[in-house]
């Protein structure tokens, strides 16, 4: 489901001399419907800018990332638009929201954006916030004002509440207490089950044990650091 | 089916080669891109880096010196820079809309509310008076705008009203493409992050595509499914909007980016 083939990437700081950093090259791996795939590394060794990579708010420099059938590092603009509408889900570390939009409408609008009923997206957002024991009445109320756990939720939330083939997981467990931890890493399970390809990122040992099916260190990945 | 396939081929609008010279000056200068239906193309940049100019040429307000604004009309893609004017007025009533910074500029201030969105009806044929005003109060419903005051004039409203009774008016005449020059500029940021919504959920609902120039990362970030960076009149960067802010690629860009307050 996400291929990835000889990858690479390099910031150029244009306000900073010019300087030309590289931080990834020959990057492959392939992560099949189903299967669970947990990136490690130490900090800085470029975890995250993988995950960015794949989700397409980074540039490569030069490779290939299938996603299905689109190869995010050459797709158009509105080929990523459509692959993250309906094949790619991303939980990110931190909720960006319009601010004052209640957290019912933000976890339904993935499904609002794919055309189902206003109707049945709520209810399906309200069934999710229900079991990440979001309390019922915080619903109405913006997520922006949130606690960080509370806000990871809301995050989960907008990232299973259409099931896509294809998941991108940044830390989906920092912030939790045992047994929303729980609830999170049963909904991972559940994916998987259903067929998802997943790549995640889990400082948490023991979820990353029950969840990966494999390991991949991105520090093979790292070049030398330019002098 | 590939998702190309599964999507519109034919864009709404194609630029090429949009360029407009104030004397020996540049307004804007080789310009080009294609939205498609449903998109929302954020266009950024400092003041005078053209933005506004493009969005004028774009919206048949101002001549270009140069170029092509393909538009995806009913009788198929016709070029509107050599459209004749009243073709093009006509598109401008039924197909476009242009949503003004000063809402002042984009409303009749001495007409009441209820008539500032029949009045867009009018001009496309509406005449039956029942359902004009029924039309108006719907519309002045869905910009959260209560309907006692279909009869206050906009003078009566507050900048967040007025801007949002633009939009009713703008969209009333259900139309495929929006053009907006900093819609939310000038509003108390809890009025901006309301209109935000609100913008958001009519294109997805009404399928618009739409044209904003704002000077704002944090507007277009929420809002633009699609980004164009300007400098002195030329695209430097254009992209996926988040593509654009978290990894920009021109020294422009940037320094745009890094120069943008954190809260």
């Amino acid at each position: 489901m996400i291929t990835i083939s000889n990858l690479s990437k390099s910031f150029t700081l244009h306000n900073q001399g010019a300087a030309v950093i590289p931080v990834m090259a020959g990057a492959n791996l392939a992560v099949a419907p189903g299967e669970c795939l947990g990136l490690v590394g130490a900090s800085g060794s470029g975890k995250s800018t993988l995950m960015r990579m794949i989700w397409g708010n980074y540039l490569a420099a030069a490779g290939s990332i299938m996603v299905g059938d689109v190869d995010v590092a050459k797709a158009a603009p509105r080929e990523i638009i459509a692959l993250r509408r309906g094949t790619l889900g991303y939980v990110s570390q931190f909720l960006r929201v319009v601010p004052r939009v209640p957290t019912v409408e933000v976890v339904a609008e993935p499904l609002l954006t794919l055309g189902i009923p206003a109707k049945e997206a709520r209810a399906r957002a309200m069934a999710l916030l229900a079991q990440l024991n979001i309390p019922e009445r915080l619903w109405s109320l913006s997520p922006t004002t949130f606690s960080g756990g509370e806000q990871q939720r809301v995050n989960i939330a907008r990232g299973f509440v259409h099931p896509y083939p294809a998941l991108l997981l940044d830390e989906p467990t920092a912030s939790l207490d045992l047994v929303n931890r729980e609830v999170v890493l049963t909904l991972i399970e559940s994916a998987k089950a259903r067929g998802a390809a997943i790549i995640g990122i889990f400082h948490d040992e023991q979820a990353r044990a029950r969840l990966c099916d494999r390991l991949v260190d991105v520090t093979q990945f790292t070049p030398e650091m330019a002098q | 089916m590939s998702i190309l396939a599964k999507m519109k081929m034919q864009p709404l609008l194609s630029v090429r080669d949009l360029s407009k010279f104030y004397g020996g000056r540049i307004g804007c200068a080789d310009v080009g891109f294609d939205l498609y239906p449903g998109e929302v193309l954020g266009i950024v940049g400092e003041s005078g880096s053209g933005k506004s100019t493009l969005l004028s040429c774009l919206a048949g307000h101002l001549a270009p010196d140069r170029g092509e604004v393909i538009f995806d009309t009913k009788e198929g893609p016709r070029d509107t820079v050599q459209m004749a004017e009243a073709a093009r007025r006509r598109l401008a009533r039924t197909d476009w809309a242009y949503v003004h910074q000063n809402p002042r500029d984009g409303l009749r201030m001495g007409v009441s509310a209820g008539g500032n969105v029949g009045e867009r009806l009018m001009a496309v044929g509406a005449r039956h008076y029942g359902d004009i005003r029924a039309a108006a109060v719907d519309w002045l419903g869905r910009v959260e705008i209560a309907a006692d005051r279909v009869d206050d004039r906009p003078s009566a409203f507050s900048g967040g009203m007025q801007q949002r009774l633009q939009i009713a008016r703008n969209l009333v005449t259900g139309p495929r493409l929006v053009f907006m020059d900093e819609p939310t500029g000038g509003l108390d940021v809890s009025v901006q992050a309301r209109l935000l919504d609100l913008l958001r959920g009519l294109v997805r609902e009404m399928g618009l595509s739409a044209i904003i120039v704002t000077h704002d990362l944090a507007v277009v970030r929420l809002l633009a499914d699609r980004l164009m960076v300007m400098k002195g009149g030329y695209v430097v960067e254009q992209g996926l909007t988040d593509q654009v802010l978290d990894d920009p690629q021109h020294a422009y860009t940037q320094l745009l980016v890094s120069s943008v307050l954190q809260v």
